[in-house]
Formats: C-alpha cells, sequence, structure tokens
C-alpha cells in the first residue's frame, strides 16, 4: 500500500497510460505443473520405496483382519459352546485344511492290537480312518514278546471312534430324528458286555485285548439283541442288523421304570455334525482342552492389540503433555520432571505388573492392572522423545515470530512445535505396540498375570498350555508362535520403515 | 571424574531407597493373614507371627526392615515356598544357576556378534550384509521363548542332542551340565547375538565413512590397519559400554527361558514367589530390590564407563 502511493508520488503516470488487465490469460508466476509435496505426502512416497516395510504393513493388516473378523464371523456352535462340556472330547485334534491338503492325519507306528483296534473303528463306521499302511505285520527286534507292528497314516478326525453317553428319553428321540432326516448313523449297538469301558470294542477280545479274530481273519461282534417289540429305537440300523428276529439293541436301558435313561454308543465324528451342524474339521486344530485354536487365537490376538493400541495412545497422551513441557520450560521445572521420571523409569516392570496385580486386580480386573501397570512407566520413553524435539525447535524463528505476535504458551506448544515433531511422535507409538505384546504374552506365559477363561485368552497362556505338548502334539503351540513371531517381526520392520521415511537422516542407525 | 562418579553412586542409593521404600509399604498394605482351616493352628501360627514382628506399627516395621534386612542382610524366613528357611540364603543358592547360564550366552554371543557386525559392516551394501541385515530383523525380532521351543523341538526332541532340562544339582562345571545348559544359552544367544550384530554394523559404518579414516588411509595404511586400529576403537566407544551393561544385566537373567529349560535359578524363584495364590512377600521383597538393583547399577556402570573409555565424554552424563 505505502509502497504504491509512494510510487505514485515519485512519478506521475499520465491517465492514459494505463490499460485494464486482460482477464483471460493472467500474468502470473509459473504455474506449478506437478502437486505440491506436504511432509506426510514425501514421508509416504519414501516408506513406500522401502519394499521390506510396505510387504510388512500387509502383514500386519492381514493379521488385524484376522483377529478383527474371525471372532465375528468363524465363530461356530462349537466354539461358543462354553458351558458345554462335550468340547473335552475333542481335545488334541491335528489342523485340517482341505484345500492345502492339510488332512489331520499322522503317521504312527502301532502294535496289531491297535492296528485292529483302528481297523475295527472303519469297519463298524464306514469311515476310513488308516489312510494308508506303509509297512504291515513285521517284528521290531528291539521290542520284547510276540507282538508285531503297523506303520499307519491314520486320519485322526475319524479314529475317534465311539463314546458312551447317556441320554434321556428325548434327546434319544431327537438324535433318531435327525438321524432318519439326514441318514447318518450316530447311534451304534450296543454290546453284550457291559463292563467293557472302551466303547470302541464291539468284538471279542483276549485278555490282552487282542482281537479273537474268526477263521477268514474277520472281527467277531458282540452286539447286543434285542425283542423286535422293542420300540425305543426305530431309526438307522447297521448293515450287519439284518436278522429281524433278533434285532440289535441300541441303547442299554438304565434308570426307573418312569424315568428312563440310555446308555448309548455314538460315534463321536457323527454326533459332533448332530450337535453342531458341521463336519469336525479345524482349520488350526484344537488343544488339550478341545477348544478350538483358530478361533481362540484370533480372540488372545484381538485382546494383544486392543491393549496395545489402549496403552499406545494413553502413552502418547500422558507422555506428549508432560514432554512439552518438560521440553519448553526447561530449567527447573525440566530437572524436578526429569528426576521424577528417572525414578519412575527404573522400576523394574515386572515389579510394577507384580504390585499392581496384588492391589488392583481386585478392584478394577486383572486387565485394569494390567493397563495401569503398563501406563505407569510406558509413558516415559514418549516423554523424553517429546521433550528432545522440543527442545530442538523451541528456538526457532518461527517460534519466536508466533511468540511476537502474541501467541500463548499453549498455542506454541500444540500449535507450532508439536506438528513439527509429529513424526517422530507417530514413530515412537507405533513401535510401542510389539513391546507392548511382547511383554503382555510374556507375563501370561509365566501366569504373572492370568486372563484365561471360557471367553478370554492371551497368547501367552496359549504358548504356556502348548508347552506341555511340544513334542507329542507340536500344533498347538505353533500357530501361537508363529504368529507372534511375525507380528513382532513385521511391526519392528514396519517400524523401522516409519522412522527411516519421516526421519530419513537417521536412516540405518540402531 | 570422581566427584561425578560419587554424585550418580549417591543418586542411585537414593532412588534405590525410593522404590524399595515404596515396595515395601505397598507390600505390607497387603492382606496378609492366614485363612482360618481345618488343621490349621491358629494360635500357633499368631504367636509366629508376633514372634516374627508382623504385628508392630507399620513405620517400626519399616525402620526394621531398613536396619535388617538392607543393611544386615537379613530378609526374613519365607512363608510360603520354603516354609520357614532363611530368604537371603535361599536367594544366594539360586544365584550360580542364572549366572552361569548368563555368562555363557554372553561369552558366546559377544564374540559372534561383534564379528558379525564387524563383517556387514565391511561389506556394506552387498548381498553379505544385506542378508546379514536381514537376519539381523528376523532375529532381533522374534521373541526369545519362540528360540526356545524351537530349540527343544528340533534339537532336544527331534535330534535328541540335549536334554530337555538342565541338570539338576550343584555340580554346575561339569561336561554334562554344559551340555544341559546349551540349549538355553542358544535361545537367548540369538537375541543378543542379533542385536550387537546390528549395533556394531551401524557404529562401525558411521566410523568406517569418517574422514579421519580416510586420512589414514591416504598417509599409507591398509584398509586392515584402518579398519582395526582406528575404526574398531572408536566404533567401540558405545559398544563396549553395552556389552558391559548386558553382562551386569544378564544377572537378572532371562524369567521365560529359565522357567522353560527348568534352570533352579533366581527368575523361577521370582515367578513362583508371586504367582501362588499367597505370594511370598519376604522372597517378592527381596527379588525386588535385587532387580531394582541390577538396572540401577547396569546403567551407572554404562555411564561411569563412557568417560572412562573415552576421554571426549568425560564429565557430564551421557546424553542420548
Amino acid at each position: 500500500m505505502s509502497e504504491k502511493m509512494m510510487n505514485t508520488a515519485a512519478f506521475e503516470v499520465p491517465k492514459d497510460k494505463f490499460r485494464f488487465v486482460p482477464m483471460e490469460g493472467r500474468t502470473h508466476d509459473k504455474k506449478l505443473e506437478t502437486k505440491p509435496v506436504g511432509y506426510f505426502r514425501d514421508a509416504m512416497n519414501r516408506f513406500r520405496k522401502n519394499k521390506g516395510s510396505v510387504a510388512a504393513a500387509w502383514i500386519i493388516l492381514l493379521l488385524v483382519l484376522y483377529a478383527i473378523l474371525i471372532p465375528i464371523f468363524c465363530e461356530t456352535p462349537y466354539s461358543r459352546a462354553l458351558t458345554d462340556t462335550m468340547y473335552l472330547n475333542y481335545t488334541k485334534l491335528p489342523p485340517k485344511i482341505p484345500f492345502l491338503g492339510i488332512d489331520g492325519c499322522s503317521d504312527v507306528t502301532v502294535n496289531s492290537g491297535k492296528y485292529h483296534y483302528y481297523r475295527a473303528i472303519a469297519e463298524e463306521t464306514g469311515l476310513e480312518t488308516i489312510r494308508a499302511t506303509y509297512r504291515a505285520d513285521y517284528k521290531d527286534p528291539t521290542a520284547s514278546g510276540k507282538s508285531t507292528f503297523y506303520d499307519l497314516r491314520v486320519d485322526n478326525y475319524t479314529s475317534m471312534g465311539m463314546l458312551y453317553l447317556t441320554l434321556t428319553g428325548d434327546q434319544f428321540e431327537d438324535i433318531q430324528k435327525w438321524q432318519d432326516e439326514h441318514g447318518i448313523q450316530v447311534i451304534y449297538p450296543a454290546i453284550k458286555d457291559a463292563k467293557q469301558t472302551d466303547a470302541n470294542i464291539w468284538y471279542e477280545v483276549d485278555k490282552k485285548g487282542q482281537p479273537k479274530l474268526d477263521k477268514e481273519g474277520n472281527l467277531k461282534s458282540i452286539y447286543r439283541t434285542t425283542t423286535p417289540e422293542d420300540t425305543a429305537y426305530h431309526s438307522l440300523r447297521i448293515a450287519a442288523d439284518n436278522d429281524p428276529e433278533h434285532p440289535m439293541a441300541y441303547a442299554r436301558v438304565a434308570g426307573t421304570s418312569t424315568a428312563k435313561s440310555y446308555v448309548t454308543r455314538i460315534n463321536k465324528y457323527t454326533y459332533f455334525q448332530y450337535r453342531y451342524g458341521f463336519e469336525p474339521g479345524f482349520v488350526f486344530g484344537t488343544n488339550a482342552r478341545g477348544q478350538d485354536i483358530f478361533t481362540r487365537l484370533a480372540a488372545g490376538a484381538r485382546f494383544s492389540f486392543l491393549l496395545a493400541i489402549c496403552v499406545s495412545a494413553i502413552n502418547l497422551f500422558i507422555g506428549t503433555i508432560y514432554g512439552a513441557i518438560e521440553g519448553y520450560y526447561g530449567g527447573t521445572t525440566d530437572l524436578v520432571m526429569e528426576r521424577i521420571s528417572d525414578i519412575l523409569a527404573e522400576i523394574p516392570f515386572i515389579v510394577v505388573t507384580v504390585l499392581f496385580q496384588l492391589h488392583l486386580a481386585k478392584k478394577v480386573g486383572v486387565i485394569g492392572a494390567l493397563l495401569f501397570a503398563f501406563v505407569l512407566t510406558g509413558w516415559i520413553g514418549m516423554a523424553s522423545r517429546v521433550r528432545m524435539q522440543f527442545y530442538r525447535f523451541k528456538g526457532q524463528e518461527y517460534v519466536l515470530a508466533a511468540r511476537t505476535l502474541g501467541a500463548r504458551d499453549s498455542r506454541l506448544m500444540f500449535r507450532h512445535i508439536f506438528p513439527n515433531s509429529l513424526g517422530t511422535i507417530i514413530t515412537g507409538s507405533i513401535l510401542v505396540i510389539p513391546g507392548v505384546i511382547f511383554t503382555e504374552s510374556s507375563l501370561t506365559y509365566l501366569n504373572i498375570v492370568n486372563l484365561e477363561s471360557s471367553t478370554m485368552t492371551s497368547v501367552g497362556t496359549m504358548l504356556a498350555n502348548g508347552k506341555d505338548y511340544l513334542a507329542t502334539d507340536p500344533y498347538i503351540i505353533f500357530f501361537p508362535a508363529l504368529f507372534i513371531s511375525l507380528l513382532e517381526i513385521s511391526f519392528n520392520l514396519f517400524g523401522n520403515g516409519l522412522r527411516d521415511a519421516f526421519n530419513p537422516s537417521l536412516r540405518g542407525a540402531d | 571424574m570422581g566427584k561425578y562418579v560419587l554424585k550418580r553412586i549417591v543418586l542411585m542409593l537414593f532412588t534405590f531407597l525410593i522404590i524399595i521404600s515404596m515396595c515395601f509399604i505397598l507390600v505390607k498394605l497387603l492382606p496378609n493373614k492366614p485363612a482360618k482351616q481345618f488343621g490349621k493352628d491358629m494360635q500357633l501360627i499368631e504367636m509366629r507371627r508376633e514372634a516374627l514382628g508382623y504385628n508392630k506399627p507399620l513405620l517400626e516395621q519399616y525402620v526394621i526392615f531398613l536396619q535388617r534386612s538392607l543393611i544386615g542382610q537379613d530378609w526374613g524366613v519365607s512363608e510360603v515356598l520354603y516354609l520357614g528357611q532363611d530368604v537371603w540364603g535361599k536367594f544366594i543358592e539360586k544365584m550360580p544357576a542364572t549366572v552361569i547360564v548368563n555368562a555363557y550366552t554372553m561369552l558366546i554371543s559377544v564374540p559372534l556378534g561383534l564379528l558379525l557386525g564387524i563383517y556387514a559392516a565391511l561389506k556394506k551394501n552387498k548381498w553379505q550384509d544385506q542378508l546379514i541385515s536381514t537376519l539381523v530383523v528376523i532375529f532381533v525380532s522374534t521373541p526369545s521363548y519362540v528360540y526356545a521351543f524351537l530349540v527343544q523341538y528340533f534339537l532336544c526332541f527331534k535330534l535328541k542332542w540335549f536334554p530337555f532340562q538342565m541338570n539338576a544339582g550343584y555340580d554346575y562345571f561339569s561336561w554334562s551340565t554344559f551340555v544341559s545348559i546349551v540349549p538355553a544359552v542358544m535361545s537367548l544367544g540369538f537375541g543378543t547375538v542379533a542385536q550387537l550384530t546390528r549395533y556394531t554394523r551401524a557404529e562401525l559404518t558411521e566410523v568406517l565413512t569418517s574422514d579421519y579414516l580416510l586420512l589414514a588411509r591416504t598417509k599409507g595404511l591398509t584398509r586392515a590397519q584402518t579398519t582395526v586400529r582406528h575404526a574398531l576403537r572408536n566404533a567401540m566407544v558405545p559398544i563396549f559400554p553395552m556389552i558391559l551393561g548386558e553382562f551386569i544385566g544378564i544377572m537378572g537373567g532371562s524369567l521365560i527361558i529359565e522357567q522353560i529349560f527348568g534352570i533352579p535359578g533366581v527368575g523361577p524363584l521370582y515367578v513362583a514367589s508371586v504367582s501362588s495364590a499367597t505370594p511370598d512377600y519376604n522372597f517378592f521383597l527381596l527379588l525386588s530390590a535385587f532387580y531394582t538393583l541390577i538396572g540401577l547399577v547396569s546403567g551407572i556402570i554404562v555411564d561411569i564407563s563412557y568417560g572412562f573409555i573415552d576421554p571426549r565424554i568425560r564429565m557430564g552424563s551421557r546424553k542420548v
């Protein structure tokens, strides 16, 4: 304005020299041909070039989706059945993923008694229990006695065999109705020898448990027969039950005459179909208590993620404010606050956790106490990071300019300095997440924090439970261990990538 | 230098006193009365508690605690785990196993980590470096208990090279005990080696690109000479304190690894003392004090050793 006035004062420009600016084709500076690249876009571009970090980001996304979606969509009557003790009968079933060729079978070496046991299940139920016989009927010179051995590939799902189940009249009736509808045999004939504890032995055996075979090498059945008038069972009958004069009995009747109960031999495989509505097949297998690992791991993962994000957010909040005040004011304030956080930082985390569990677990719950423990010392790292950034930026000219214009302290701190340290802060809070998940899994593994319940679990507890079956059923521990390793690796890769992207000068450090 | 060390030590003792006092008071505030139970002689228990001084006012107990425990090494007797036994004696008895496992880990992983780090730094941006760096990211991130499971499954169970658990007994230096410790050492070692490799590589690459190294080359030193005499020595400035700090820190041990491999050390003692239905408070207090002290001492040693190694950083604390 003043310049213009000066100009007019200096030169008297005649009026006819003036002309209108043409509105089309205005004479600007050269227009920018590309879009302006901001701080975050620049960081994103750099991040995208780091292939490892991008891959890690995708893996994290997959794991998060797994944790979110599986508990919602893959909930079955089986994994939801919490009060149902039936799942105790489906323990340690190996993974079965049909389209990947993982069929739930395992290679075993058994003696002849066990071999006939598997054979008998296959013969009775018509399900294929022995998938392949690698070596049959051989003698092992190191083993004593006359027993011979078989190398087999056994289907763990179909070889579960039979189970004695005591049913009420209504339940008995209901299963029969289902059998008629679906044409699948669930209840199998009762056997003569009521003392036989193993429901799978439907054939004659000697005292050692070896089957007594007839001349053709077939098993001799010991099914119980009944009178044709007995109409309690009126559903499907097995193929061998073809004598109308002496039909087989499908239950041993117990209880009083008014309240009858039926002791039945049911097939675990088909009973599963009747009870839960689908064929048994667990993607990650079941654990030693019969719980589905696939949904349970997802529940544990979901908890881990939620906890880590909560801790990260709370740390960010407290740490930012604390660090900002420290860094901005400096001097005595900084000194006193630093001493406080120094002392807090020196308390071993495990001691904090235990004390919080002992004091607070009854009042705010185990999870609340765990969260408090994480937050008590967790924000210190963030605070020191923010403090450093504030020291770096607070003396710069743009802050001085804002101050001269009369900006308040809080405005200077959070409007002017804070956005500049955002990159470091974001990286820091992302890198907190794997640490929290790792610590949480360690604590639950050691049973210092116990989150186990019918609906809840944690990765650490799953690992601790699976460890007892490391030699016999390694898949129980494999999937939780794989999950946590993948998570830790990809989070660290992702975090490092972010740090490099936001702060290229730090690339390769640490 | 002397003044600085003194200042740090006084500050450390002060911090330690605050933390342990907090622990003491928080523990004493917890309910610690044995429940009535059939077959328990409550009168006897009450007499015992009276004799041990559990019924005195909190402040008086605190003064006794300061005098007898912190100064006199008398941390009371165990209430739950080893009923009636001296807590301090039990702790000293458990110490060697932890120290030995962790000392072996350091002995093996420090040279390995340094060598790999130096190799990666010398081959910077070649395929060897890239391979090592990729492996390092994987090995640093994987939790140590995952290695423990892998080692236990493949080496102990499948190949039968090592026993599943550490040998019982106090015969720490026999060959069979050493073999039984190897799985634990390996599980702890993977992470340590990877961390050290990463650190060494980062430090060394930074030094290798500096001007004085170029000067050393121009005046006619061979590459090996510059690397060993100039670069390595300067790179060791931050690396050595870190190793030293870890060496002290290993006394704390790894809780999970000790539990997995059945090492009769301090870690399982701590876990057992807090995870039972009624915690063993005396053990808890002693071990909390121990872990706190370990952390403090390793921090202070790191800081002071900086000054001793590199005169340039003498005076003033380490600034991150």
